[in-house]
């Protein structure tokens, strides 16, 4: 199935809102889903005959730039059966507070992959997924402070009195 | 988000009864090559839960990225598969290289060069498995054997680069240098010198009845829940499923050279076991060798070194893709190596970087195969994923 054809599905099944937009310039045509029905295009897809997209490959959370205030998750989809890949999209504007994290669906329950790729996007970008079981951090240490990969982040001058440099 | 409702490993400590104990293995366990802590729940000898615990090695490679160009990155990215620098750089140039639109005017010897250094390294990348997973299960002559096979690999590469571990040969456009004069006939002394090693090696384990009785049914990983938690490589291969991204993806020149996928077969047990995983990196030793024979006999033959040639011509003056984002993947020795990119078009700095580590996939099934097994199999299990910390935490 084309890039088209899945276009098509999507919209047919879930309607014309379920397409926010697309990224047709680089090598990968991406579509870019509604936030809050990700985990349901997803289950669609893995499940769907004529998608099967039985693989997650990659899932990356992205902070677009200080300007832009705009975190996002990108999700690569491979498809073992048909050999396709497709790549998703969510995306929401969010103004960096700390009290509330950009949040969107889980789909680690269509996924188990996604188990730990999403805590390492909530670990590194500090983006939350609703319904995770298991939302700790993955890579840092329980009680450090901040978000590394955010562009805006700054380091902790100390962490239990080590000075981190 | 930070709401008091307990994560799933709070209920799991929380929920452990009294006869019960937590029990943590490692950090630095003998069987994790790298710095893991699992935190196993125990009733006796039997395992009841499987907690790991990564990010002991994290180097912020993600970080790194985010202020370093695009040829600056490739020594970081050997740095996280130590154990397979060529594979990872080679996945690495081939991503930029398409975006920049110059991965078909590379030119054919140095394509078949790197082919070979990564076929060399994955070899070196196996053995390492191998004969760790034979100190696992209790067998010190495998890792004595498999090591002094690597060795002679680790020299070889050792005289291309000039680096013994962290490579930094392959490079955007092209390689550092051409092979240094001699190194075809050298390899080709070195495959002739393997190939009988290769089959003592096989002859050591494969069939050594303490070797089958400790992996064969032993951390079975049915196919659906491999491919559910995104596993990949010889773990991926093992459960059944000819899944091999040299040939899904045909990246490179690999669809000139003639290779096969084996796939696990349950011979001794069931399709899926430890002894399958053990056994598809065996034969995928074999498959290496014929591909590095393919390789060589094309270097010497008409890819011959020629004194004009200049593995650098192709490489760009600066490296700006256009605006765009990418994922790249190959087949590294453990599996699916993905890179994401994000580029904004105008400096030679990725603004996102992504690696998708097949290491931390492989790992992450860990708890689901491991449930009401023996201590003692929870080693040959972690021993088959053969796992790589430096990647998995990255």
């Amino acid at each position: 199935m084309g890039f088209e054809d899945i276009k098509a599905l999507l919209i047919n099944k879930f309607g014309e809102g379920i397409i926010v937009g697309e990224d047709i310039t680089g090598l990968q045509p991406a579509l870019i889903i509604s936030p809050e029905r990700i985990a349901e295009v997803c289950l669609e897809l893995r499940d769907n005959e004529k998608t099967w997209f039985d693989q997650l490959s990659c899932l990356s959370g992205v902070d677009y730039g200080i300007e832009e205030n705009m975190f996002g998750v990108v999700y690569h989809l491979a498809s073992i059966p048909y050999k396709t890949q497709l790549t998703l999209k969510v995306r929401k504007y969010h103004d960096r507070s700390r009290d509330e994290l950009p949040s969107f669906p889980t789909v680690s329950s269509v996924w188990k992959t996604a188990d730990w790729h999403e805590r390492e996007a909530y670990d590194l970008l500090g983006i939350g997924f609703e319904g995770h079981p298991d939302l700790r951090r993955i890579l840092l240490p329980d009680d450090w402070e901040g978000y590394p990969l955010r562009k805006d982040y700054k380091v902790q001058e100390y962490y239990h009195g080590i000075k981190v440099d | 988000m930070n709401s008091i409702k307990p994560t799933r490993y709070e209920q799991l400590i929380a929920g452990a009864t009294s006869t019960e104990m937590i029990l943590n293995i490692g950090p630095q366990h003998p069987s994790t090559h790298g710095v893991l802590r699992l935190e196993v729940i125990t009733d006796g000898e039997i395992v009841r839960e499987v907690i790991p615990h990564v990010g002991y090695l994290h180097r912020c490679f993600e970080k790194h990225a985010e202020n370093l160009t695009y040829q600056q990155t490739i020594p970081f990215v050997d740095r996280m598969d130590y154990l397979a620098s060529m594979n990872n750089s080679h996945a690495w140039v081939m991503g930029v290289e398409r975006m920049l639109g110059i991965d078909k005017d590379i030119p054919k010897r140095i394509e078949y060069i790197r082919v070979l250094v990564c076929e060399l390294n994955r070899i070196g990348s196996h053995l390492i498995a191998l004969g760790t997973y034979g100190i696992d299960i209790g067998a010190f002559t495998p890792f004595l054997w498999c090591f002094r096979d690597r060795e002679h690999i680790m020299n070889m590469l050792e005289w291309a680069s000039g680096s013994r571990m962290l490579y930094n040969y392959i490079w955007v456009g092209g390689l550092f240098y051409d092979l240094p004069v001699g190194f075809e006939e050298r390899c080709s002394e070195f495959v002739n010198y393997f190939k009988p090693k290769m089959v003592e090696l096989n002859e050591l384990l494969t069939g050594n009845q303490i070797f089958v009785s400790r992996t064969a049914n032993v951390g079975i990983l049915p196919l659906d829940v491999a491919i559910n938690y995104g596993c990949s490589g010889p773990m991926l291969r093992a459960s059944g499923l000819k899944w091999d991204l040299r040939r899904v993806d045909e990246y490179s020149v690999y669809p000139e050279i003639e290779f096969d996928i084996p796939t696990g077969k349950g011979e001794m047990g069931t399709i899926g076991d430890c002894w399958d995983r053990f056994k598809v990196r065996i034969d995928e030793i074999g498959q290496s060798v014929r591909i590095i024979e393919q390789c060589l006999e094309r270097l010497q033959k008409d890819l011959k070194r020629t004194p004009d040639f200049d593995p650098r011509a192709k490489l760009p003056k600066k490296i700006i893709p256009k605006s765009q984002d990418f994922y790249i993947r190959a087949e590294s020795p453990r599996g699916e190596l993905g890179y994401y990119f994000i580029t904004d078009g105008k400096t030679e700095i990725p603004k996102r970087v992504k690696a998708r580590a097949p290491s931390f996939h492989n790992l992450s099934v860990l708890s689901e195969i491991s449930r009401g097994i023996l201590i003692a199999d929870l080693i040959a299990i972690i021993g088959s994923v053969d796992i790589v910390l430096g990647e998995l935490d990255r």
